[in-house]
C-alpha cells in the first residue's frame, strides 16, 4: 500500500472511533493524542482494526509506533505491503 | 469452539460481548433468566414497565466531555452518545438531623452550599475535589486505605465528612463500615464531579441498544441458560457446561456472575471469608397520580440519615434499618419536549440484610414484607409528607428478590466486600468482570466489561 492509502485508512480507522470529530485537518507529524480525544484504550482500537482488516500482528512493545500519523505511516508500509485487502 | 464465553448479559457482559464481536471474536454470552439485564434489568407489573434497581445514572458527561468515562465507554463501544437520551438531574439533597446540604451536576452548587452551612470549609472541600485519585491511579497502594480516615484529614469536620460520605457509600459500597480511598475517589467523581442523570426511557432502551449491537456484530446470546460449572482442565478453563449438559468450549471464559460464585462454579474453595453480612436492600416503589413536584417535593435523590453518626452496614437484629436510605423521584429530571411521558415514580431504598429475609417461610415473608412496606412508608411520609394520598400502585423488593434475579451470593447489589480489581482468578484463561471486578454502576458495569475484554480477550495472541 502507499503512504497515502495508508493514511486514508488510519482516517477511516480514526473516523469510526470518534465520529464526532473533524479529521480534515489532521496534522501527520503531531502525536494523536494531542489532536484528538484518545487514550490509550482507543490505541488498542487501532491495532485490533488492523488486525481484523489485513490479519496484521502488532507486538505491543510496536503500540508506541502508532502515536502519529508520520510514525503509524511509516511503520506499516513494510508491513502491509502484500496484504492488500 | 469459541473465543470467549461470557457468563451472564447484565451490564458488564454485554459490554464485554459488544467489544469482543466488534473484532470479530466468536462469543456468547449465557444468561441463566430470560431477560437480560441482570441487576439492571426491567419487569411489567399491572401494564406498567418497572427499571428493577435504576435511581439514576452516575458519570454523566456532555457528549463533547471527550475524557468523561462515560464518553470514553461509548466511544469503546461505538455507541453515540445521544442514544442514551441521558436527561440531567434537577438537584438532590443529603439530608442529617442537623443540617442539609444540596448538590447537582454543577460542583459550585455543593461549595456555595457547604459555605453557607459549614462556615470555613469550602476550601477544604474544594482541595478534596483535587485531591481525588485518578482512575489510573486506583491499584496504587493508596487506593486502600481507610475513606473515613483520610476524609478526616482533608475536611476535618465529622459532620460534614459524613454527609458527603453517605452518597457516595450508597451508591456503590459494598464494604461495611468504611470504604477504600480509591472506590470512594472514583464514586465521589462519579457523583459530584460528573452527575446524575436518568435515560429518558429507563433502563430498557440502553438494554435493547446493548444487545441489538451485540447481535448486529454476530455475537451469540442463549437467555434461560443457566451455568452448572466452568470446564477446567490442568489449571485452565476450557469453557462451560451449562445446566442442560451442553458444553460450549472456548479459550476464554469471562464471568460476570460475582468473585464467590465464579469459585464456586470452578469447584473450588472460598479463599476469602467474610465475617460480615453482605449489605443488601429493600426498596419500595410507589406510581403517583400527580407530578412529584406538585407535592413539593422537588429533589431528584434525597439521601437521608436519621442518627449522629452515619453507619454503613447490614443491620443488625432486624431484616431492615431505616436509619439511612435514599429517595429517588423519577420524574425530577430535566426532560425534553419529546421524550415519552414519565410517570412519577418515587422509590425509598434502604438498607437490609439477606439472612433475615431468606430464614422466613413464605406466609412470614408476606407479612414482614407487609410491615416493613408500612415502617418504610412512614419514613418517607417525613420528606415528602402527604405522599400517600396519591399513590396509585405500588411494588416492594426485597434481598429474597434480588438473590433470585441476580443468583448473587445475600442479594448483594455492590456485590462482595472484597474487590478482585485485575479480574484474574486462580485458573488460567478464566477473568472476572462486573461488580465484584470493583466498578460499580451502570457505566462502572460496562466499562468493567470493556477492560476485562481489551485486558485478556483481545490482546491474546492466539488467534488469526
Amino acid at each position: 500500500m502507499t503512504p497515502a492509502e495508508i493514511r486514508s485508512l488510519i482516517v477511516e480507522i480514526l473516523a469510526n472511533i470518534v465520529p464526532d470529530v473533524d479529521l480534515s485537518q489532521l496534522r501527520d507529524d503531531v502525536p494523536f493524542r494531542e489532536q484528538l480525544p484518545l487514550d490509550s484504550m482507543d490505541f488498542l482500537d487501532i491495532v485490533m482494526e488492523l488486525r481484523k482488516r489485513f490479519r496484521i500482528q502488532i507486538p505491543e512493545d510496536d503500540y508506541g509506533m502508532l502515536a502519529s500519523m508520520a510514525s503509524a505511516i511509516e511503520y506499516l508500509s513494510p508491513r502491509l505491503v502484500r496484504e492488500k485487502a | 469452539m469459541y473465543d470467549t464465553v461470557i457468563i451472564g448479559a447484565g451490564m458488564s457482559g454485554l459490554a464485554a460481548g459488544i467489544r469482543l464481536a466488534q473484532f470479530d471474536r466468536r462469543v456468547c454470552i449465557v444468561e441463566q433468566h430470560s431477560m437480560v439485564g441482570g441487576l439492571n434489568s426491567y419487569y411489567r407489573l399491572n401494564g406498567r414497565t418497572f427499571d428493577t434497581g435504576l435511581h439514576a445514572v452516575t458519570n454523566f458527561a456532555a457528549r463533547n466531555e471527550h475524557t468523561r468515562p462515560l464518553v470514553r465507554l461509548m466511544r469503546q463501544l461505538r455507541l453515540d452518545w445521544d442514544w442514551l437520551r441521558l436527561r440531567p438531574q434537577y438537584q438532590s439533597a443529603i439530608v442529617f438531623p442537623d443540617a442539609i446540604l444540596r448538590f447537582s451536576n454543577d460542583p459550585e452548587l455543593l461549595l456555595s452550599q457547604v459555605a453557607d452551612r459549614f462556615p470555613g470549609y469550602q476550601d477544604r472541600v474544594r482541595r478534596l475535589f483535587q485531591s481525588l485519585l485518578d482512575y489510573a491511579q486506583w491499584n496504587s497502594p493508596d487506593a486502600s486505605v481507610s475513606t473515613r480516615r483520610r476524609l478526616a484529614e482533608l475536611i476535618g469536620e465529622p459532620l460534614l465528612g459524613q454527609m458527603l460520605l453517605c452518597p457516595v457509600m450508597w451508591y456503590g459500597n459494598a464494604r461495611p463500615h468504611d470504604m477504600d480511598w480509591g472506590a470512594f475517589c472514583v464514586l465521589f467523581r462519579s457523583i459530584f464531579l460528573e452527575g446524575l442523570a436518568r435515560p429518558a426511557d429507563g433502563i430498557l432502551r440502553i438494554l435493547r441498544l446493548l444487545v441489538r449491537r451485540y447481535r448486529q456484530l454476530g455475537g451469540e446470546l442463549r437467555l434461560r441458560s443457566p451455568v452448572k460449572r466452568i470446564v477446567i482442565r490442568s489449571g485452565k478453563a476450557e469453557g462451560v457446561e451449562l445446566a442442560s449438559g451442553e458444553v460450549l468450549l472456548a479459550r476464554n471464559v469471562v464471568s460476570s456472575a460475582g468473585w464467590k460464585e465464579t469459585l464456586r462454579l470452578c469447584g473450588l474453595p472460598d479463599t476469602c471469608p467474610e465475617s460480615e453480612p453482605r449489605l443488601s436492600f429493600v426498596e419500595t416503589i410507589y406510581v403517583l397520580n400527580q407530578p412529584t413536584r406538585r407535592l413539593g417535593h422537588g429533589d431528584t435523590m434525597l439521601f437521608y440519615n436519621r442518627t449522629d453518626q452515619f453507619c454503613w452496614q447490614a443491620p443488625d437484629g432486624e431484616p431492615c434499618d431505616l436509619d439511612t436510605g435514599v429517595v429517588c423521584a423519577s420524574d425530577n429530571f430535566a426532560y425534553q419536549e419529546d421524550d415519552p411521558g414519565v410517570e412519577p415514580v418515587l422509590r425509598i431504598t434502604v438498607l437490609a440484610r439477606y439472612d433475615r429475609w431468606a430464614a422466613l417461610t413464605d406466609a412470614e415473608y408476606r407479612v414482614q414484607k407487609e410491615l416493613w412496606r408500612q415502617r418504610i412508608a412512614d419514613v418517607l411520609d417525613k420528606y415528602v409528607p402527604g405522599f400517600r394520598a396519591h399513590v396509585e400502585q405500588t411494588d416492594m423488593f426485597t434481598p429474597r428478590t434480588i438473590r433470585h434475579f441476580t443468583w448473587h451470593d445475600q442479594g448483594a447489589v455492590y456485590g462482595a466486600p472484597h474487590k478482585c480489581r485485575d479480574g484474574r482468578l486462580p485458573v488460567d484463561k478464566l477473568y472476572l468482570c462486573g461488580t465484584d471486578q470493583g466498578l460499580v454502576g451502570i457505566v462502572g458495569a460496562m466499562t468493567s466489561g470493556v477492560l476485562i475484554a481489551n485486558q485478556y480477550c483481545l490482546r491474546d495472541g492466539d488467534r488469526g
